[in-house]
């Protein structure tokens, strides 16, 4: 019988909305809803498993402009809109026909999440960690981060009141260190990898140190992951209420592209969506590639590898649910693939290019992946296609600054104008 | 040879709320074996129905993870900290 979490419940009267417990993804066993996030049978993730109410298209139209909107498929409370918080989502869905073109596709849209307020998708994921942090009691946000979220985390905490205590790989990009410090509370940076920033969090939390902390990738995890099927409800909501046929997602801890299946097929189970096939397509770069790997020597498990590439915010070389990364693109006749350090600049230059959208690295990543399994024939020309940009290109400017340069320097003269392009 | 191995918080019910015990072995197998003769049932917690440490969970002798090095085999030197940590975290 499963450990539960009974009494911290019971005397915190927790409000989560549509939430009724925490479920583990391998083996199903229940807790009760609480600040865990490993299954004390076999270690599993837990997921939030709902009692949903019935919830119509219509109501979620009239809601708010932001994540919010889905409030009622969220572990939240309902009067969640009136406590500060950072409000993400509803971002752009772009259509991107100059990009489709060049790529020989019909019909492609980007899901620009660098519209957030910290320019990643991030904020959404964090938003939902505050609720569960607020409904512990927890006076501190923290996380490890590869540097968007350690943005997200201490932005949210200024706005929600709550102290701020981050980590992160010493070596990251000047803007996500200096984003990340911005807003006050404390920001460490740890000589190491993500994953020993991620293994000294873990460690923290059993820890005195680390009481009445809410890691919102650690201990709220279940609560935080569910941010990213907010993707999902609004691709599909922005689309006419359209699934897509196919999507291209980047993979990091392979948490985010796990959630946005899981928003889909909720979609689909509350009748909010035709029922139909997606498939859905995981994008890595080749110097951090554990998951492709694993595609490709058709592995069930994850090799850990150790990170060595300009794709900072997806260098996670332990992958907490590559697994079910593997599972999903199966499923659904997707596939994992990953591109080079170079490709992923191109693609970079490609869609500023083409659209008008300057992406970070990861952005770089899922685009690369996108052009390669078109030019490829593995993705469906016709079908309707959606790429993720998931944070903002002036975060990692140095990927693409030596590149990226004025054309020509000259005096201010026509004659001048003149002799350069002549 | 001895080493120190830290529980983390879902196995301290079986370590009577320890979060770090002393453990004997020349390698990580041995540690867990004699761990798991100290506090009966821990073992299983970690190693699955066929012997392998569980796919979500992560051990560390020292600063390496044990699946960059000998998995139960690695050796455990004298002194040396070992980590029983969830792998479900970060992302």
């Amino acid at each position: 019988m499963a450990l539960t979490t009974a009494e911290t419940s019971s005397a915190l009267a927790l409000d989560f909305g549509p939430a009724v417990a925490l479920s583990c993804r391998e083996c199903g066993a229940r807790y009760d809803l609480g600040p865990s996030f490993a299954c004390a049978e076999c270690f599993g993730p837990l997921e939030i498993a709902y009692e949903f109410p019935k919830v119509t298209r219509e109501q979620i139209a009239a809601g708010p402009t932001n994540i919010w909107r889905y409030r009622s498929l969220l572990p939240v409370p309902v009067d969640v809109t009136a406590k500060p918080n950072m409000a993400p989502g509803w971002t752009k869905l772009v259509k991107a026909d100059n990009l489709a073109r060049e790529l020989g596709l019909r019909s492609l849209h980007v899901k620009d999440d660098s519209g957030n307020p910290t320019h990643s998708f991030k904020d959404r994921v964090v938003a939902i960690a505050v609720e569960a942090a607020r409904n512990f009691g927890f006076h501190t946000l923290s996380c490890s981060s590869t540097g968007n979220l350690a943005g997200a985390v201490t932005a949210a905490a200024a706005r929600a009141g709550l102290d701020a205590c981050v980590f992160i790989p010493a070596d990251l990009e000047q803007a996500k260190i200096v984003m990340a410090s911005v807003y006050g509370g404390r920001l460490v940076g740890i000589d190491g990898t993500y994953d020993d920033v991620n293994r000294f969090c873990s460690e923290l939390i059993g820890d005195e140190l680390g009481d009445k902390w809410g890691f919102v990738n650690v201990n709220l995890r279940p609560y935080y992951a569910e941010g990213s099927k907010t993707l999902a409800y609004e691709i599909a909501e922005q689309l006419g209420w359209r699934i897509p046929d196919q999507i291209v997602i980047p993979v990091a801890s392979g948490s985010q592209l796990t959630k946005i299946d899981k928003g889909f097929k909720e979609l689909i189970a509350l009748g909010l969506v035709e029922e139909k096939p997606y498939k859905i397509f995981a994008a890595q770069a080749e110097g951090c590639s554990p998951v492709s790997a694993a595609y490709k020597a058709g592995h069930d498990v994850i090799r850990p590898v150790r990170p060595d590439t300009i794709a900072k915010s997806l260098a996670i070389g332990n992958p907490a649910d590559g697994p079910y990364v593997l599972d999903i693109a199966r499923r659904t006749g997707g596939a994992v693939e990953d591109v080079t350090d170079s490709e992923i600049v191109e693609a970079i230059r490609l869609l500023a290019r083409t659209e008008g959208i300057f992406a970070e690295t990861a952005g770089g990543v899922t685009v690369g992946v996108l052009r390669k399994l078109a030019a490829e024939g593995r993705l469906d020309p016709d079908a309707e296609t959606v790429v993720l940009n998931t944070g903002d290109g002036l975060k990692t400017l140095d990927a693409v600054a030596d590149q990226a340069r004025p054309t020509a320097v000259i005096r201010p003269s026509l004659d001048a104008f003149r002799t350069a392009f002549a | 040879m001895t080493v120190s191995v830290r529980i983390p918080t879902i196995l301290r019910t079986y370590t009577n709320g320890s979060a770090e015990v002393s453990g004997q072995g020349a390698t990580l197998r041995e540690v867990l074996q004699k761990l798991d003769a100290d506090f009966p049932g821990i073992g299983a917690r970690i190693l699955d129905e066929t012997g392998k440490i569980r796919r979500f969970v992560n051990v560390y002798v020292g600063e390496e993870d044990v699946r960059f090095a000998d998995n139960l085999d690695t050796a455990t030197p004298d002194g040396v900290q070992i980590s029983i940590i969830p792998a479900v975290a970060g992302g």
